[in-house]
């Protein structure tokens, strides 16, 4: 007897459980929560506490040291400097090379080059620019020839160096995601405008440009995160010491030639908040700038 | 669309194809550059090198013990490809198929290793794979890898599976098929070329992962490209050249995976489905 109402409870327990969406199929997200926890969550929330615990001084000794050097918290700055306009940059020139590339018949072999860079890796573009950009290297020596320049041009070693291997890398991510989120919206929109006596310039920013600004938002962010976050190309062909000691180099000095893994993790996190602070900052704007339905726009 | 034929509409245009020409030309500027170095038996200050030769390939191999370094490669990049795939894909399948409370939580973790530089969470998650004894170890480098790789396979294949008709799969358990049949005859042929272009993917990305293998390998266990930024770093220790040959051995590892991929995958459907203009 009280076996069958405890059986009857369980079975409707299942079912309840059913009716919010949680069965055998929803527990298939258990593996990749475990995972995320162990390798991302922990490994996050050690290094936060280990920030905590200096090697000299009390819990907030590593964020004091890196807000009073200017050694230190410059890097801020330089990244900033780098990032932010890389960024910018990207997005103004993806966008108008995406609309051109809408209207191809054919895209495949374009994108497949546009988007050759990423395959080539930081590391590889730098390697090239060295040869390529140097003052020996076939560019300077196009544009002696041709009598552009009366000295070769110095783009390795210094700012525009980094700036260069960041835009090279950086154009085929921005590219590919415009170009998705522009072949997204729906043809018959433009049609529409343009049946009502719209213009290219009214078009676009009519109708394109309010549909295509979620979008913009998070190709801005995406690209952001992999500027803010260089390393190799700053030291191959930047200016390690000086203009371009961006903060993930001060990390990686902290952990690998200082074995001061707190100071690493300190620096890690200010790293971290700094980023999704300016990330943050673009959402928030977005939404200011316009509200309404995004999901008209998907087909 | 009516096609545009004013003068500034025509200018403009010109421009942007002149932009693209520019970066394209720049682009195979910069690895004509290595490739040709790479072949040059001398080369110092004129248009083209002095000779040609292919032995910085037969020395490239040999200092930079290039064989172990390909086979430590390849382990690593396809461990973590199928680790991916092994745990993505189920959970892409439950976030498309389900909605339960905290789904939208879920999915922020999810996104979270996507939105948080490499280094920021690679330093900790080196810290802590040296305290548990992998720090070096080619898992740990699988294992640091996998962070950002898993959640890409779920990202990329929320919407693929979305698009299935989950009516097929109701009308196989209609006709008696248990879960491994519905998975093994129904599911498994239908996903497979998302999960195949999502793997792709994956596989090109672990190749050129250079912050978190850098992070986190050790002298047994660096990837090519790892090995690749080292030999850069220490330039004047080995002839240009050689260095040369070997970013040409790793520049091909990772365009004949681009290649294969790019057959499976249209790049541009990667965030949403393109619509056609119908006319």
């Amino acid at each position: 007897m009280s076996g069958a109402t405890l059986n009857e409870e369980r079975v409707s327990l299942r079912t309840r459980l059913a009716e919010k969406g949680i069965d055998g199929t929803t527990l298939l997200i258990l593996p990749g929560i475990i995972f995320i926890f162990a390798l991302f969550v922990y490994p996050f929330c050690y290094g936060l506490w280990l920030s905590f615990q200096p090697k000299v001084g009390g819990a907030l000794a590593n964020y004091e040291k890196f807000f009073s050097q200017p050694f230190l918290y410059n890097t801020i700055w330089t990244t900033m400097r780098l990032a932010l306009p890389v960024t910018l940059i990207n997005l103004l020139i993806s966008l108008p090379i995406a609309f051109r590339v809408r209207l191809m018949r054919n895209q495949r072999l374009l994108t497949t080059l546009l988007i050759l860079p990423i395959t080539l890796g930081t590391v590889l573009v730098a390697e090239g620019m060295i040869f390529y950009l140097g003052p020996q290297g076939w560019f300077n020596r196009i544009l002696l020839t041709f009598g552009l320049i009366s000295a070769p041009l110095k783009l390795v070693n210094n700012y525009w160096g980094v700036f260069i291997s960041l835009v090279i890398t950086g154009f085929p991510f921005t590219f590919l995601l415009i170009l998705s989120y522009v072949t997204g919206i729906d043809p018959s929109l433009e049609q529409a405008a343009a049946t009502l006596g719209a213009n290219a310039r009214n078009r676009f920013r009519e109708v394109f440009f309010p549909l295509l600004l979620p979008g913009l938002a998070i190709t801005f962010c995406l690209a952001f995160v992999q500027a803010y976050s260089v390393l190799p190309s700053a030291v191959l062909v930047g200016d390690p010491a000086n203009a371009t000691r961006v903060i993930s180099i001060a990390a990686y000095q902290a952990a690998t030639e200082e074995y001061d893994y707190p100071m690493a993790s300190a620096i890690a996190m200010i790293m971290g908040v700094t980023q999704l602070g300016v990330v943050a900052l673009v959402l928030a704007l977005r939404s200011l700038v316009y509200r309404g339905p995004v999901a008209a726009a998907k087909g | 669309m009516p096609k545009d034929t004013t003068i500034s509409a025509r200018l403009w245009a010109f421009a942007i194809w002149t932009l693209v020409g520019l970066f394209l030309i720049n682009l195979l500027g910069l690895i004509g550059s290595v490739v040709t170095s790479s072949f040059a038996t001398r080369w110092l200050g004129t248009w083209l090198p002095a000779g040609f030769t292919t032995r910085w390939y037969f020395s490239a191999w040999a200092e930079f013990q290039l064989d172990d370094v390909l086979t430590v490669t390849f382990q690593i990049v396809f461990a973590v490809v199928f680790l991916s795939g092994l745990i993505g894909v189920p959970v892409a399948y439950a976030m498309a198929r389900r909605n339960f409370p905290g789904k939208q939580l879920v999915m922020i973790l999810f996104l979270l290793p996507i939105l948080v530089p490499p280094v920021t969470f690679g330093i900790p998650l080196a810290t802590v794979l040296y305290k548990v004894g992998l720090g070096g170890s080619i898992t740990g480098v699988i294992l640091a890898n996998l962070v950002p790789t898993v959640p890409f396979v779920i990202l990329v294949m929320i919407p693929f599976i979305e698009q299935v008709d989950p009516r097929i799969e109701s009308a196989a358990r209609v006709f008696g098929a248990n879960t491994r049949q519905v998975f093994l005859h129904v599911l498994l042929p239908i996903l497979t070329p998302g999960v195949l272009a999502a793997l792709l993917l994956v596989l090109v990305r672990t190749i050129a992962m250079f912050e978190l293998t850098f992070l986190t390998a050790g002298p047994t266990s660096q990837t090519l490209v790892v090995a690749l930024y080292y030999s850069v770093f220490a330039a004047g220790v080995r002839a240009v050249q050689s260095i040369d040959a070997m970013a040409v051995i790793y520049m091909l590892t990772t365009l004949v995976w681009l290649i294969i991929a790019l057959r499976f995958v249209n790049p541009t459907q990667i965030v949403a489905r393109a619509k056609r203009e119908a006319n």
